[in-house]
């Protein structure tokens, strides 16, 4: 019990020593953590729980008085062996892979360009970050517009460019190009976010490195692949890992730019989930389904955060 | 750094990033752009193709979007008495007579009300949370802390349904109070991951003298840390406000009439004949604004917002 505190305590006269301690640290420490715990337990936990026990029953939540049948594992039974759901996560796979790819690309890319230190390089990353910080929602909404079939911008942009006559292709219509366009704005949208921390990644590596591998008379090249690339791993691994969890819940852009559509051509399982479970009201389905998606999303990122902590020791 | 370090990039090659960035930021900005420039088109100008880049100025658009208007038979709008005000003239200048006050003023302050109310509540349980994980032995804490983080992995769709139930029983279902609770619990993850972050860096030193002084603990957490962290929860605020300002998915499911706010709101502007896409520009713009401008305020911190402090600067 060396601590200045209680030094200062045992040195000071009994009243004052008192009133240094007031209540104990150890419960002010309780007393300031229980209401975070406490809102979490019952905004986050209770529901979860709630929703288990929902997910091995038929209950439908717009017919509250229906009597409420327990069927044991069928639910999840029924959503393992439907195709249709693994063809929307399918779906969603292709949407983060993709969403990922180009992410990272263009994220790195552009993080190693403005590590150059160029004039201004501070006022363009500002500018950057900006479609990220937005409302998906509205963002999304306005992109419907963008993309327009016939006489939307991106349409026009492409004939201009291309020459491929903008009334022959539909963005968000059929012909196959709707998984695309939902990973264009997704792309637009975040990779400053990669950006972001991939120039963090580049601008910790310290240049007494470099300044050994020119000693040593390496090449830029080799030096890109023996000391740029391993240091900024972790950092783009980290950033890959953000992504893939929030895209994997990917719900409030595509919905609004696409509601699954055309046909199912882009459902993800976000978008399928609310349509069970708030439009065809299958509530207790609908509560397997979401377990599904939260213990799916739950133990890849436990491995992946695994794979990265490997990657930091090194 | 010397000027004649082996790292420093060439005269050239930064120059040519320069060029490139600056390319991206162009075509990056674009869309943002067009929106903006939406707002101020009429509607035929909004859709006539080629796409319209120049083009005359007016705020038809905002007019809309604060109006519910009807369009009347010519011979009935030639019959009424000269138009009454700016808004008035606007409207009956596309056919329209205005019948009065559109939904968008309430969702924004819905909006304005739900935003700042779950960022007071989330920063003040976060604070207290966060001093407590700095400073203090709380057992399990690693755990605790894991645990918190975690409650944002879950995909909203999953919790939406039994909150739904939930605020069906207790009365909460399209109300402030439940929207603010809800907020609140989702962003209270990255207040405390934030701030215990912030808090970390102030050294210790400060509280133990002010309690040699003779401040309670209490007194030295008000008068001694909490100034010391004031930019850190600033920031942290406006992440939270940012957060709560953009949410989407419980809004939609959670709101109708009365505590709607605005991101569910704006993608259902229609106006007389078809989808009004100035009125809807003009919404997002308005919508939008803010937030870039919290953005820019925010530059140097942005980093440790959008990583949950995983990645400091």
């Amino acid at each position: 019990m060396a601590n200045p505190i209680d030094i200062a305590a045992q040195a000071t006269p009994p009243t004052i020593a008192r009133k240094v301690r007031g209540l104990s640290d150890r419960a002010i420490a309780w007393i300031f953590v229980a209401p975070t715990i406490f809102l979490l337990l019952a905004i986050n936990i209770f529901p979860l729980i709630w929703t288990i026990r929902l997910s091995f029953t038929n209950y439908a939540a717009n017919k509250p008085n229906a009597e409420v049948k327990w069927v044991g594992l069928r639910n999840y039974e029924r959503i393992l062996t439907d195709e249709d759901i693994w063809s929307h996560m399918t779906t969603t796979a292709h949407f983060l892979i993709w969403t990922i790819f180009f992410q990272v690309l263009i994220g790195f890319t552009l993080a190693w360009l403005i590590n150059r230190k160029f004039k201004g390089n501070d006022l363009l990353t500002t500018l950057i970050v900006l479609p990220m910080m937005l409302s998906p929602a509205v963002v999304g909404n306005f992109w419907t517009f963008l993309y327009q079939p016939q006489i939307g911008v991106v349409n026009y942009v492409v004939e201009f460019f291309t020459g491929i006559p903008a009334a022959s292709f539909s963005m968000l219509g059929p012909g196959g190009l709707a998984p695309w366009s939902i990973v264009i704005v997704d792309t637009w949208m975040w990779t400053p976010f990669v950006m972001l921390i991939c120039l963090a990644g580049l601008r910790s590596i310290p240049d007494y490195i470099y300044e050994a591998a020119e000693v040593d008379r390496a090449s830029k090249w080799r030096q890109f692949w023996t000391i740029t690339v391993p240091m900024v791993l972790p950092f783009l691994m980290l950033a890959v890992l953000f992504r893939g969890i929030e895209n994997f819940k990917m719900f409030d852009m595509v919905n609004l730019l696409t509601g699954g559509g055309p046909g199912s051509e882009t459902l993800l399982t976000s978008i399928d989930l609310k349509r069970e479970a708030f439009e065809k009201w299958r509530t207790g389905y609908s509560s397997a389904y979401a377990i599904i998606l939260f213990v799916t999303v739950f133990g890849l990122a436990s491995i992946y955060v695994k794979a990265l902590n490997k990657v930091k020791e090194r | 750094m010397s000027a004649y370090s082996v790292t420093e990039p060439s005269k050239a090659s930064k120059w040519a990033a320069g060029l490139l960035v600056t390319l991206y930021t162009i075509i990056t900005l674009l869309p943002l752009v067009w929106i903006i420039s939406t707002s101020f088109k009429t509607g035929p100008d909004s859709i006539s193709y080629p796409p319209k880049v120049f083009f005359d100025p007016t705020v038809e658009g905002y007019v809309n979007l604060f109006t519910t208007r009807t369009r009347p038979a010519v011979s009935e709008l030639e019959a009424l008495p000269p138009p009454d005000g700016l808004m008035e003239e606007i409207a009956r200048r596309q056919g329209t007579i205005i019948t009065g006050p559109s939904r968008f003023g309430e969702r924004f302050m819905n909006s304005v009300i739900i935003g700042f109310g779950s960022t007071a509540l989330s920063i003040f349980l976060g604070t207290l949370a966060a001093y407590a994980f700095s400073r203090f032995k709380v057992p399990l804490k690693d755990d605790l802390l894991f645990f918190i983080l975690s409650t944002r992995m879950m995909p909203p769709i999953a919790v939406a349904i039994p909150i739904y139930l939930m605020y069906r029983e207790l009365g909460l279902s399209d109300t402030h109070l439940g929207m603010i609770l809800l907020y609140t619990a989702v962003n209270i993850s990255l207040a405390v991951w934030l701030l215990k972050g912030f808090i970390d860096e102030i050294p210790r030193e400060y509280e133990e003298a002010a309690l040699i002084d003779g401040y309670t603990r209490f007194q030295a957490f008000r008068k001694v840390v909490l100034p010391q962290a004031a930019t850190g929860i600033a920031s942290t605020a406006i992440f939270c406000l940012i957060f709560a300002w953009n949410e989407y998915a419980f809004a939609v499911l959670l709101t109708s009439g009365n505590a709607q706010t605005a991101p569910p709101f704006i993608p259902t502007i229609i106006g007389v004949g078809g989808q009004d896409w100035p009125a809807v520009a003009a919404g997002a713009t308005l919508f939008l604004l803010p937030v870039m401008i919290f953005t820019i305020l925010l530059r140097k911190h942005l980093l440790r917002g959008i990583t949950f402090g995983a990645v400091r600067k």
